[in-house]
């Protein structure tokens, strides 16, 4: 099982009467592709974060690629996210003022392993495979287009070939011409390299990628008492 | 990967990062500025005599008198007779003596009459004695021996005449212009004020100023070079002297004795005491320079906070996606840690710059109007202790912001 929630309750530390996330169980299997869609607000970045290792509850437990979140230290947290999650952001996905191979250095700066000489390949064959042209290498991200950014922004989650890539509505923010070609590009690589994918949007026009598809109000019950 | 983050990112905002960092530079160049001149004042004039028992002038303060008679600074109260020279000099306590005569001067450099014994017995920092570097000392009564700065500034070689003018002056009216001395020795630098100096027998000075009277030059004087060599040139007064004992237990008695002298009201003073004295009273004005440039420096430093702190607010994406990618809170700690001390490394490069470009500028000016001569090298022990104090300090002032950012990383809330 790549993701295995029970019983996971959140609530943040300065508002801890308001439960935030409440899931009995949710199973992600290995290699699944699952569509998540739900209003803004309702727990999703919270979800996310969770499964990152980002935040941490003491409530229920959180398995993630076989290993327990919920009973790591911060520190072991940092590590697991580096080495084996992939993480893709509605925006601001890289630092605006490094370059693309830069960018994607320095997400495989955290992870585990090896130096190689070989990075710098890998670099430019992901660039390549995402359609970002060599002269777009070297210039700062912030001058990119913003789909070159965010296909960028693909190549940098899989830098450290992830078994799990979470995407937060990475394609808000493109236009349709641009948001095709983004989810081309991510489901063929996320097939290509058996990547479990956690695809969280509030556009159902892309479930159609996916095999399965869920509502966040059906993983989340925490609105549903109140 | 980590420093390339940290300078491009310093780079990203180069209009705050740079104001922090001429304030920074300013701040270095204050403090190391201070220091080094602190420090070569002290030096300079710890070195400039050596080996001297006492000092003997007209009754004056002690300061007045050492500043006067061995730094060249400020003007003599008053002259000495020959007589209590001679007197002094026989008493059996003496091993040496090194009369001292000034008022005369050639363009802005200082004209110092004296004996032979000069060469011989003056002594600068650890016990070295004057050398040449071309010529000998004076023989004759029209002979200069020049200090190494004098010979570099109005290049001057040997067998060169010049001309010296009556009184201080650096543009003096009244010249001596119908008896020109000759070169005849060039000196070694020092480091002291002997290169600034001009060096005359007695005789010479003497004979310059014969048929001068109340500082100006009779009309129609038709003495000549000829007949003045013929002429006794013992002078009838001087300056003041330094005295050499044969044994250092008999100074305060000597001391005593001359200042309790019968016939002349003189002073002789010891030039450690003196010099000491001198410490004492500019260890106020050290103090406060001191205390001002550590001001600077604070403010720099809260100036270098205040930045990193606004930049960390532009930045909060930034930190939840360095968070994403791996980045531990300790990371973001560090990444602003380092910005802060590229900050300070930056403005230390900068601000020992400037002041060595500064120092190189004017170098020539504080030779000239201190006696002062600094060296190029502004890193001592002491200045590259406060160095490393300014790279503590700023790496404390930069934790304010860097535990904001540890905090906001470790809560992952933005």
């Amino acid at each position: 099982m790549a993701i295995n929630l029970q019983n996971v309750q959140f609530a943040y530390p300065d508002a801890p009467g308001k439960t935030v996330l409440n899931i009995r169980q949710w199973v992600v299997q290995d290699h699944e592709q699952v569509f998540v869609h739900g209003p803004s607000g309702g727990g999703k970045s919270t979800l996310l974060n969770l499964l990152s290792g980002m935040l941490h509850t003491s409530h229920g437990e959180v398995s993630v690629l076989g290993e327990r979140l919920d009973q790591m230290s911060n520190h072991q947290r940092d590590r697991f996210r580096a080495n084996h999650i992939g993480y893709v952001f509605q925006q601001f996905n890289l630092i605006p003022y490094l370059d693309a191979v830069d960018n994607i250095q320095l997400a495989s700066h955290f992870s585990n392993r090896k130096r190689s000489t070989k990075l710098r390949d890998e670099i430019q064959g992901l660039l390549s495979t995402l359609n970002i042209s060599p002269s777009d290498w070297y210039k700062p991200t912030a001058r990119l287009s913003i789909g070159q950014q965010q296909r960028v922004a693909i190549a940098r989650a899989l830098i450290n070939k992830p078994e799990l890539l979470i995407a937060d509505e990475p394609t808000s923010s493109l236009d349709q011409h641009n948001r095709d070609n983004f989810m081309a590009v991510l489901m063929s690589l996320a097939a290509a390299e058996k990547i479990t994918l956690v695809f969280v949007s509030h556009d159902l026009c892309l479930s159609h990628y996916f095999s399965r598809v869920e509502a966040l109000s059906d993983i989340n019950q925490a609105g549903d008492g109140n | 990967m980590f420093m390339r983050l940290a300078f491009k990112s310093l780079v990203n905002r180069k209009g705050s990062v740079l104001l922090t960092l001429m304030a920074m530079t300013v701040s270095i160049f204050v403090l190391l500025g201070v220091e080094h001149i602190r420090h070569q004042a002290k030096e300079s004039f710890g070195n400039t005599v050596s080996g001297v028992d006492l000092i003997v002038g007209a009754r004056t303060g002690s300061l007045n008198l050492l500043l006067y008679s061995v730094f060249h600074i400020g003007t003599p109260t008053n002259n000495i007779s020959w007589e209590s020279f001679e007197d002094i000099a026989s008493d059996p306590n003496v091993e040496w003596t090194i009369p001292i005569a000034l008022g005369d001067s050639h363009k802005g450099f200082r004209v110092m009459g004296t004996a032979q014994d000069y060469f011989e017995h003056f002594s600068y920092g650890n016990r070295h004695k004057l050398e040449f570097t071309q010529g000998k000392p004076f023989s004759d009564v029209f002979d200069v021996v020049l200090g190494s700065e004098v010979a570099k500034k109005l290049g001057y070689g040997l067998g060169d005449q010049l001309v010296l003018a009556h009184g201080i002056a650096a543009t003096s009216f009244s010249l001596h212009d119908d008896r020109p001395f000759t070169v005849v020795g060039i000196l070694a630098p020092t480091g002291t004020p002997v290169d600034q100096t001009l060096h005359v027998s007695l005789r010479g000075i003497e004979a310059i100023h014969i048929d001068w009277q109340q500082g100006v030059k009779m009309p129609g004087s038709t003495i000549t070079i000829a007949q003045i060599e013929q002429m006794d040139l013992t002078p009838k007064s001087i300056t003041a002297f330094l005295v050499g004992l044969k044994s250092r237990i008999a100074t305060f008695s000597v001391q005593r004795q001359i200042n309790n002298f019968a016939k002349e009201p003189l002073s002789a003073i010891l030039p450690g005491a003196a010099l000491s004295e001198l410490w004492q009273m500019m260890s106020v004005l050290e103090n406060t320079l001191r205390l001002v440039s550590l001001l600077v420096l604070v403010s720099s430093l809260l100036g270098l906070s205040a930045m990193l702190l606004a930049s960390i607010r532009e930045r909060e994406r930034e930190v939840i996606l360095l968070r994403s990618i791996g980045a531990s809170p300790l990371f973001l700690f560090l990444l602003i840690e380092l910005e802060a001390l590229f900050v300070s490394i930056a403005g230390i490069a900068l601000g020992a710059g400037l002041l060595s470009a500064v120092l190189m500028f004017l170098q020539g000016y504080f030779v000239s109007h201190f006696g002062l001569s600094l060296s190029m090298n502004i890193f001592s022990g002491s200045s590259l202790f406060m160095l490393a104090v300014v790279l503590v300090l700023s790496a404390f002032s930069a934790a304010i912001p860097a535990v904001s950012v540890y905090r906001r990383a470790r809560s992952c809330q933005a």
